[in-house]
Protein backbone atom coordinates (compact mmCIF):
# COMPACT_ATOMS: atom_id res chain seq x y z
CA UNK A 1 0.00 0.00 0.00
CA UNK A 2 1.34 3.56 -0.82
CA UNK A 3 1.29 5.77 1.71
CA UNK A 4 0.56 9.44 1.47
CA UNK A 5 3.14 12.06 0.38
CA UNK A 6 4.28 14.30 3.31
CA UNK A 7 4.17 17.89 3.54
CA UNK A 8 6.03 19.62 6.08
CA UNK A 9 4.42 23.47 5.32
CA UNK A 10 5.94 26.47 8.20
CA UNK A 11 3.36 28.77 8.05
CA UNK A 12 -0.37 28.92 7.80
CA UNK A 13 -0.25 30.69 4.53
CA UNK A 14 1.73 27.68 3.12
CA UNK A 15 -0.52 25.52 4.87
CA UNK A 16 -3.44 27.03 3.14
CA UNK A 17 -1.57 27.08 -0.61
CA UNK A 18 -1.55 23.41 -0.22
CA UNK A 19 -5.01 22.87 0.90
CA UNK A 20 -5.99 24.96 -2.34
CA UNK A 21 -3.14 22.54 -4.63
CA UNK A 22 -4.45 19.52 -3.02
CA UNK A 23 -8.06 19.74 -2.58
CA UNK A 24 -10.00 16.69 -1.30
CA UNK A 25 -7.35 14.73 -1.60
CA UNK A 26 -5.08 16.06 1.59
CA UNK A 27 -5.71 15.74 5.16
CA UNK A 28 -4.39 18.08 8.01
CA UNK A 29 -2.30 15.94 10.33
CA UNK A 30 -1.96 17.34 14.43
CA UNK A 31 -1.30 14.86 16.74
CA UNK A 32 -2.24 11.81 14.80
CA UNK A 33 -4.66 10.26 17.12
CA UNK A 34 -7.98 11.08 15.30
CA UNK A 35 -6.52 11.12 11.38
CA UNK A 36 -3.85 8.15 11.98
CA UNK A 37 -7.19 5.83 13.52
CA UNK A 38 -9.03 7.03 10.80
CA UNK A 39 -6.67 6.00 7.95
CA UNK A 40 -6.03 2.30 9.74
CA UNK A 41 -10.09 1.98 9.73
CA UNK A 42 -10.07 2.90 6.41
CA UNK A 43 -12.54 5.95 6.72
CA UNK A 44 -9.54 8.55 5.46
CA UNK A 45 -7.64 7.73 2.42
CA UNK A 46 -6.00 10.88 2.17
CA UNK A 47 -3.16 10.65 -1.04
CA UNK A 48 -1.67 13.65 0.70
CA UNK A 49 -0.76 14.62 4.63
CA UNK A 50 -0.21 17.98 5.45
CA UNK A 51 1.44 18.20 8.70
CA UNK A 52 1.18 20.88 11.22
CA UNK A 53 3.88 20.59 13.41
CA UNK A 54 6.42 22.65 12.70
CA UNK A 55 3.64 25.93 11.89
CA UNK A 56 4.52 28.00 15.25
CA UNK A 57 1.61 30.04 14.52
CA UNK A 58 -0.76 27.41 15.41
CA UNK A 59 0.92 26.59 18.35
CA UNK A 60 1.17 27.77 22.10
CA UNK A 61 -1.83 28.87 24.29
CA UNK A 62 -1.87 32.36 25.89
CA UNK A 63 -3.68 34.93 27.81
CA UNK A 64 -5.34 37.38 25.20
CA UNK A 65 -7.74 40.65 26.59
CA UNK A 66 -8.09 38.65 30.07
CA UNK A 67 -9.59 35.36 28.20
CA UNK A 68 -7.10 32.89 26.66
CA UNK A 69 -6.01 32.00 22.84
CA UNK A 70 -5.55 28.17 22.46
CA UNK A 71 -3.59 27.75 19.39
CA UNK A 72 -4.91 24.69 17.37
CA UNK A 73 -1.64 22.47 18.01
CA UNK A 74 -1.71 23.19 21.42
CA UNK A 75 -2.38 19.76 23.49
CA UNK A 76 -5.13 18.44 25.54
CA UNK A 77 -2.50 18.10 28.29
CA UNK A 78 -1.33 22.13 27.89
CA UNK A 79 -5.28 22.39 28.35
CA UNK A 80 -4.85 20.36 31.53
CA UNK A 81 -2.11 21.90 32.95
CA UNK A 82 -1.35 24.99 31.92
CA UNK A 83 -1.54 27.63 35.17
CA UNK A 84 -3.38 30.34 32.66
CA UNK A 85 -6.16 27.76 31.76
CA UNK A 86 -6.68 26.59 35.66
CA UNK A 87 -6.72 29.84 36.72
CA UNK A 88 -8.82 31.74 34.07
CA UNK A 89 -10.93 28.08 33.17
CA UNK A 90 -10.63 25.30 35.76
CA UNK A 91 -13.50 23.54 34.32
CA UNK A 92 -11.96 23.33 31.40
CA UNK A 93 -9.00 22.02 32.74
CA UNK A 94 -10.88 19.73 34.45
CA UNK A 95 -12.20 18.21 31.28
CA UNK A 96 -9.39 18.13 29.95
CA UNK A 97 -7.86 15.65 32.58
CA UNK A 98 -10.75 13.04 31.27
CA UNK A 99 -9.47 12.66 27.99
CA UNK A 100 -8.34 9.52 27.04
CA UNK A 101 -4.70 8.41 28.95
CA UNK A 102 -2.32 10.74 29.39
CA UNK A 103 -0.23 9.67 26.39
CA UNK A 104 -3.25 10.36 24.17
CA UNK A 105 -3.70 13.80 25.91
CA UNK A 106 0.38 14.54 25.33
CA UNK A 107 -0.46 13.91 21.19
CA UNK A 108 -4.22 15.27 20.76
CA UNK A 109 -4.51 18.80 20.11
CA UNK A 110 -7.26 21.57 20.45
CA UNK A 111 -7.76 21.89 16.87
CA UNK A 112 -7.59 18.21 16.16
CA UNK A 113 -10.62 17.29 18.23
CA UNK A 114 -12.59 20.15 17.42
CA UNK A 115 -12.70 19.08 13.69
CA UNK A 116 -12.61 15.43 14.36
CA UNK A 117 -15.94 16.34 15.46
CA UNK A 118 -16.91 13.11 17.19
CA UNK A 119 -19.66 14.02 19.80
CA UNK A 120 -18.92 12.38 22.77
CA UNK A 121 -15.51 14.30 23.50
CA UNK A 122 -15.01 16.05 26.78
CA UNK A 123 -13.63 19.36 25.17
CA UNK A 124 -16.39 20.72 23.38
CA UNK A 125 -18.97 21.21 25.87
CA UNK A 126 -16.80 23.15 28.19
CA UNK A 127 -15.87 25.20 25.28
CA UNK A 128 -19.65 26.20 24.84
CA UNK A 129 -20.21 26.70 28.20
CA UNK A 130 -17.25 29.02 27.94
CA UNK A 131 -18.71 30.99 24.96
CA UNK A 132 -15.39 29.87 23.00
CA UNK A 133 -15.06 31.28 19.31
CA UNK A 134 -12.93 29.44 16.97
CA UNK A 135 -11.04 31.04 14.20
CA UNK A 136 -11.30 29.70 10.64
CA UNK A 137 -8.79 30.75 8.06
CA UNK A 138 -9.60 30.10 4.38
CA UNK A 139 -8.68 31.62 1.05
CA UNK A 140 -11.19 34.29 1.89
CA UNK A 141 -9.45 35.68 4.93
CA UNK A 142 -10.50 34.69 8.92
CA UNK A 143 -13.82 34.36 10.44
CA UNK A 144 -15.11 33.36 13.77
CA UNK A 145 -17.54 31.03 14.55
CA UNK A 146 -18.97 30.22 18.44
CA UNK A 147 -18.16 26.68 19.10
CA UNK A 148 -21.92 26.21 19.86
CA UNK A 149 -22.76 26.53 16.31
CA UNK A 150 -19.13 24.54 14.93
CA UNK A 151 -21.10 20.99 14.28
CA UNK A 152 -23.15 19.88 11.75
CA UNK A 153 -23.05 16.31 12.90
CA UNK A 154 -21.14 13.41 13.12
CA UNK A 155 -17.51 13.95 12.41
CA UNK A 156 -18.79 17.15 10.42
CA UNK A 157 -17.89 20.54 11.48
CA UNK A 158 -18.50 24.40 9.32
CA UNK A 159 -14.66 24.36 8.78
CA UNK A 160 -14.72 24.03 4.79
CA UNK A 161 -12.60 22.21 2.58
CA UNK A 162 -9.14 24.78 1.93
CA UNK A 163 -9.96 26.22 5.13
CA UNK A 164 -7.90 25.79 8.73
CA UNK A 165 -9.08 26.06 12.17
CA UNK A 166 -6.13 27.54 13.69
CA UNK A 167 -7.55 28.79 16.84
CA UNK A 168 -9.74 29.15 19.84
CA UNK A 169 -10.45 32.04 21.69
CA UNK A 170 -12.19 31.55 25.16
CA UNK A 171 -13.06 34.80 26.79
CA UNK A 172 -12.62 36.67 30.27
CA UNK A 173 -15.71 34.76 32.44
CA UNK A 174 -17.65 36.72 33.62
CA UNK A 175 -16.97 37.64 38.11
CA UNK A 176 -19.31 34.47 39.57
CA UNK A 177 -19.66 31.96 37.19
CA UNK A 178 -18.73 28.67 38.19
CA UNK A 179 -18.09 25.86 36.20
CA UNK A 180 -17.87 22.40 36.94
CA UNK A 181 -17.84 19.08 34.32
CA UNK A 182 -19.54 15.67 35.06
CA UNK A 183 -18.39 13.06 32.95
CA UNK A 184 -20.77 9.35 33.26
CA UNK A 185 -18.91 6.64 31.53
CA UNK A 186 -19.54 2.71 32.82
CA UNK A 187 -16.39 1.03 31.61
CA UNK A 188 -12.95 2.01 31.47
CA UNK A 189 -12.03 5.56 32.23
CA UNK A 190 -10.32 6.12 28.89
CA UNK A 191 -13.06 5.87 27.14
CA UNK A 192 -15.55 8.66 25.82
CA UNK A 193 -18.47 9.38 28.34
CA UNK A 194 -21.95 7.62 27.74
CA UNK A 195 -22.86 10.92 28.47
CA UNK A 196 -21.56 14.47 29.88
CA UNK A 197 -22.67 17.51 30.70
CA UNK A 198 -20.67 20.99 31.39
CA UNK A 199 -22.32 23.18 33.25
CA UNK A 200 -21.96 27.24 34.12
CA UNK A 201 -23.28 28.99 36.44
CA UNK A 202 -23.79 32.55 38.71
CA UNK A 203 -25.87 33.36 41.50
CA UNK A 204 -26.53 36.82 42.96
CA UNK A 205 -29.81 38.27 45.77
CA UNK A 206 -30.56 34.24 45.45
CA UNK A 207 -30.90 34.73 41.93
CA UNK A 208 -29.35 32.67 39.44
CA UNK A 209 -28.30 35.13 37.16
CA UNK A 210 -26.38 33.13 34.54
CA UNK A 211 -26.58 29.23 33.45
CA UNK A 212 -25.05 27.88 30.64
CA UNK A 213 -25.24 23.88 29.93
CA UNK A 214 -23.89 22.01 27.23
CA UNK A 215 -23.96 17.97 26.78
CA UNK A 216 -21.99 15.15 25.35
CA UNK A 217 -22.93 12.10 23.47
CA UNK A 218 -26.68 13.99 23.34
CA UNK A 219 -26.74 13.48 19.55
CA UNK A 220 -25.05 13.64 16.73
CA UNK A 221 -22.93 16.59 17.82
CA UNK A 222 -21.99 18.19 21.02
CA UNK A 223 -25.26 20.67 22.34
CA UNK A 224 -25.54 23.41 24.21
CA UNK A 225 -28.59 23.35 26.15
CA UNK A 226 -30.75 26.58 25.21
CA UNK A 227 -34.08 25.36 26.73
CA UNK A 228 -32.08 24.18 30.00
CA UNK A 229 -30.87 27.27 30.46
CA UNK A 230 -34.06 29.29 30.23
CA UNK A 231 -36.15 27.38 32.94
CA UNK A 232 -33.13 28.02 35.36
CA UNK A 233 -32.33 31.51 34.48
CA UNK A 234 -33.81 34.11 36.79
CA UNK A 235 -35.14 31.12 39.14
CA UNK A 236 -34.28 30.88 42.60
CA UNK A 237 -32.47 27.72 42.15
CA UNK A 238 -34.51 25.80 44.13
CA UNK A 239 -35.32 21.80 43.70
CA UNK A 240 -38.56 22.29 41.14
CA UNK A 241 -36.23 24.84 39.36
CA UNK A 242 -33.44 22.55 38.61
CA UNK A 243 -35.38 19.23 38.42
CA UNK A 244 -37.36 21.47 35.47
CA UNK A 245 -33.92 22.39 34.23
CA UNK A 246 -32.97 18.83 33.83
CA UNK A 247 -35.91 17.51 32.28
CA UNK A 248 -35.78 20.49 29.77
CA UNK A 249 -32.12 19.63 29.13
CA UNK A 250 -32.95 15.78 28.67
CA UNK A 251 -35.80 16.90 26.31
CA UNK A 252 -33.41 18.95 24.19
CA UNK A 253 -31.34 15.64 23.32
CA UNK A 254 -31.50 12.77 20.72
CA UNK A 255 -28.69 10.32 21.29
CA UNK A 256 -28.43 7.30 19.50
CA UNK A 257 -28.30 3.50 20.71
CA UNK A 258 -24.83 2.18 20.57
CA UNK A 259 -22.25 0.39 23.15
CA UNK A 260 -21.91 3.01 26.14
CA UNK A 261 -26.15 2.94 26.08
CA UNK A 262 -29.54 2.91 24.51
CA UNK A 263 -30.80 6.12 23.70
CA UNK A 264 -32.79 6.22 26.51
CA UNK A 265 -30.71 5.31 29.06
CA UNK A 266 -28.27 8.29 27.77
CA UNK A 267 -31.21 10.29 28.03
CA UNK A 268 -32.24 9.34 31.30
CA UNK A 269 -28.29 9.40 33.03
CA UNK A 270 -28.39 13.15 30.76
CA UNK A 271 -30.93 14.26 33.42
CA UNK A 272 -29.55 12.69 36.24
CA UNK A 273 -26.02 14.09 35.80
CA UNK A 274 -27.74 17.86 34.79
CA UNK A 275 -29.79 18.00 38.57
CA UNK A 276 -26.32 16.85 39.86
CA UNK A 277 -23.68 19.41 38.43
CA UNK A 278 -26.44 22.20 39.08
CA UNK A 279 -26.57 20.95 42.39
CA UNK A 280 -23.15 21.10 43.36
CA UNK A 281 -22.88 24.28 41.75
CA UNK A 282 -25.72 26.14 43.84
CA UNK A 283 -24.36 24.46 46.63
CA UNK A 284 -20.66 26.03 45.94
CA UNK A 285 -22.64 29.38 45.38
CA UNK A 286 -24.64 29.01 48.60
CA UNK A 287 -21.66 27.96 50.77
CA UNK B 1 6.49 7.70 -8.07
CA UNK B 2 8.47 6.38 -4.57
CA UNK B 3 7.69 9.17 -1.86
CA UNK B 4 10.50 8.06 0.01
CA UNK B 5 12.75 10.32 1.51
CA UNK B 6 15.89 10.82 3.95
CA UNK B 7 14.72 11.41 7.30
CA UNK B 8 17.44 12.17 10.37
CA UNK B 9 16.43 11.14 14.37
CA UNK B 10 18.31 10.79 17.82
CA UNK B 11 17.39 7.58 18.79
CA UNK B 12 18.57 6.68 22.96
CA UNK B 13 21.04 9.46 22.45
CA UNK B 14 22.46 7.77 18.00
CA UNK B 15 21.54 10.03 15.24
CA UNK B 16 20.23 7.91 12.93
CA UNK B 17 19.18 8.43 9.17
CA UNK B 18 16.31 6.41 7.71
CA UNK B 19 14.99 6.40 4.10
CA UNK B 20 11.25 5.83 4.22
CA UNK B 21 8.19 6.97 3.45
CA UNK B 22 7.46 9.91 6.21
CA UNK B 23 3.79 8.85 6.85
CA UNK B 24 4.97 5.47 8.04
CA UNK B 25 4.34 5.04 11.80
CA UNK B 26 7.29 5.31 13.52
CA UNK B 27 6.36 2.09 15.18
CA UNK B 28 7.27 0.60 12.49
CA UNK B 29 10.76 2.07 11.58
CA UNK B 30 11.65 1.44 15.15
CA UNK B 31 11.07 -2.11 14.60
CA UNK B 32 12.21 -3.00 11.20
CA UNK B 33 14.50 -0.49 9.93
CA UNK B 34 16.40 0.38 13.13
CA UNK B 35 15.95 -2.99 14.81
CA UNK B 36 14.61 -1.92 18.10
CA UNK B 37 11.51 -4.67 18.83
CA UNK B 38 11.59 -3.23 22.47
CA UNK B 39 8.62 -1.53 21.40
CA UNK B 40 5.79 -3.77 21.07
CA UNK B 41 3.02 -3.47 18.83
CA UNK B 42 -0.39 -4.15 20.57
CA UNK B 43 -3.38 -2.39 19.54
CA UNK B 44 -2.34 -0.10 16.85
CA UNK B 45 -4.94 2.32 17.94
CA UNK B 46 -3.82 4.20 20.77
CA UNK B 47 -4.98 2.25 23.73
CA UNK B 48 -2.82 -0.31 24.98
CA UNK B 49 -0.14 1.48 25.64
CA UNK B 50 2.51 -1.39 24.01
CA UNK B 51 4.26 0.99 21.73
CA UNK B 52 4.83 4.03 24.20
CA UNK B 53 7.82 6.25 23.69
CA UNK B 54 9.03 9.51 24.68
CA UNK B 55 9.50 11.86 22.10
CA UNK B 56 12.24 14.93 23.34
CA UNK B 57 10.78 12.98 27.01
CA UNK B 58 6.87 13.27 26.40
CA UNK B 59 5.01 10.15 26.46
CA UNK B 60 3.47 8.67 23.51
CA UNK B 61 2.38 6.11 21.13
CA UNK B 62 4.64 5.58 18.63
CA UNK B 63 1.52 3.56 16.47
CA UNK B 64 0.08 7.07 16.21
CA UNK B 65 2.99 9.21 15.10
CA UNK B 66 4.53 9.42 11.63
CA UNK B 67 7.73 9.11 11.34
CA UNK B 68 7.98 12.31 9.71
CA UNK B 69 6.67 14.08 13.07
CA UNK B 70 9.84 12.96 14.85
CA UNK B 71 12.53 13.92 12.54
CA UNK B 72 15.38 16.23 14.46
CA UNK B 73 13.53 14.99 17.55
CA UNK B 74 15.09 12.85 20.07
CA UNK B 75 13.04 9.42 20.82
CA UNK B 76 13.56 7.46 23.29
CA UNK B 77 12.40 3.88 23.29
CA UNK B 78 12.64 1.12 26.30
CA UNK B 79 16.32 0.08 24.67
CA UNK B 80 17.58 3.70 25.52
CA UNK B 81 16.57 3.20 29.48
CA UNK B 82 19.61 1.36 30.97
CA UNK B 83 22.86 2.90 31.42
CA UNK B 84 26.13 2.24 28.98
CA UNK B 85 27.05 -0.18 31.46
CA UNK B 86 23.86 -2.24 31.32
CA UNK B 87 23.30 -0.66 34.89
CA UNK B 88 19.35 -1.02 34.48
CA UNK B 89 17.19 2.19 35.69
CA UNK B 90 15.61 2.50 39.11
CA UNK B 91 12.29 1.65 36.66
CA UNK B 92 13.76 -1.34 35.39
CA UNK B 93 15.24 -2.82 38.86
CA UNK B 94 12.34 -2.10 40.30
CA UNK B 95 9.94 -4.10 37.74
CA UNK B 96 12.23 -6.68 38.23
CA UNK B 97 12.68 -6.67 42.27
CA UNK B 98 8.94 -6.49 42.54
CA UNK B 99 7.56 -8.38 39.83
CA UNK B 100 5.99 -6.30 37.43
CA UNK B 101 5.28 -8.04 34.37
CA UNK B 102 3.62 -11.73 34.43
CA UNK B 103 3.89 -12.19 30.00
CA UNK B 104 6.28 -9.40 29.76
CA UNK B 105 4.54 -7.66 26.62
CA UNK B 106 2.96 -4.61 27.93
CA UNK B 107 5.99 -4.34 30.27
CA UNK B 108 8.51 -2.02 27.66
CA UNK B 109 5.53 0.20 27.15
CA UNK B 110 4.60 0.03 31.04
CA UNK B 111 8.70 0.66 32.03
CA UNK B 112 8.54 3.81 29.45
CA UNK B 113 5.39 5.40 31.30
CA UNK B 114 6.61 4.84 34.49
CA UNK B 115 9.74 6.50 33.38
CA UNK B 116 7.39 9.63 32.15
CA UNK B 117 5.71 9.83 35.21
CA UNK B 118 8.64 9.80 37.72
CA UNK B 119 10.38 12.74 35.41
CA UNK B 120 7.38 14.83 35.94
CA UNK B 121 5.97 13.69 39.54
CA UNK B 122 8.94 11.89 41.56
CA UNK B 123 7.02 10.96 44.53
CA UNK B 124 3.57 10.24 42.97
CA UNK B 125 0.56 9.49 45.54
CA UNK B 126 -0.56 5.59 44.37
CA UNK B 127 -3.78 7.36 43.05
CA UNK B 128 -1.92 9.16 40.71
CA UNK B 129 0.10 6.41 39.84
CA UNK B 130 -3.26 4.60 38.96
CA UNK B 131 -4.00 7.22 37.05
CA UNK B 132 -1.06 7.32 35.15
CA UNK B 133 -0.36 3.72 34.30
CA UNK B 134 -4.04 3.55 33.22
CA UNK B 135 -3.48 3.98 29.81
CA UNK B 136 -0.80 0.88 29.71
CA UNK B 137 -3.05 -2.21 29.61
CA UNK B 138 -2.00 -5.63 31.03
CA UNK B 139 -4.30 -8.16 29.86
CA UNK B 140 -2.43 -10.51 32.42
CA UNK B 141 -4.07 -8.14 34.80
CA UNK B 142 -0.60 -7.59 36.94
CA UNK B 143 -1.29 -4.07 38.07
CA UNK B 144 -1.00 -4.97 41.30
CA UNK B 145 3.09 -5.44 41.15
CA UNK B 146 3.09 -2.95 38.76
CA UNK B 147 1.86 -0.04 40.82
CA UNK B 148 4.35 -1.40 43.21
CA UNK B 149 7.36 -1.36 40.94
CA UNK B 150 6.60 2.46 40.11
CA UNK B 151 6.39 3.34 44.01
CA UNK B 152 9.19 1.37 44.49
CA UNK B 153 11.27 3.21 41.59
CA UNK B 154 10.33 6.38 42.94
CA UNK B 155 11.54 5.57 46.56
CA UNK B 156 14.94 4.48 45.12
CA UNK B 157 15.47 7.18 43.02
CA UNK B 158 14.57 9.60 45.83
CA UNK B 159 17.02 7.49 48.06
CA UNK B 160 19.98 7.95 45.19
CA UNK B 161 19.18 11.42 45.31
CA UNK B 162 19.36 11.81 49.13
CA UNK B 163 22.72 9.47 49.07
CA UNK B 164 24.56 11.59 46.61
CA UNK B 165 23.30 14.90 47.94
Amino acid sequence: MRLPDYHRPTTVAETLDLLADLGDEAELLAGGTSLVNMAKLGLAEPQHVIALGGVPELHGLTGVDGGLTLGAMATIRDVETSLPVRDLAPGLAEAASHVATVRIRNQATVGGNLVHADPNQDLPPMLMVHDAVARIRGPQGVREVPVTDLFLGFFETVVEEGEILEAVHVPAPPAGLRTTYLKFLPRTKDDYPTVSVAAGLAVADGRVTDVRLAVAGGGATPLRCRAAEEVLAGSDGGADAVAAAADALAGELEPISDGRGSARYKTEMARVSARRVLDRLLQEAAA
Amino acid sequence: MDNSERIALRVNGTECEVVTAAARPVLEVLREDLGLTGTKEGCSVGVCGACSILVDGTLMSACLMPVGAVGGREVTTVEGLAGDDGRLSPVQQAFLECGGFQCGICTPGQVVAATALLRESPRPAPEEVRNWMMGNICRCTGYYSIVSAVLKAADATAAQAGEQA
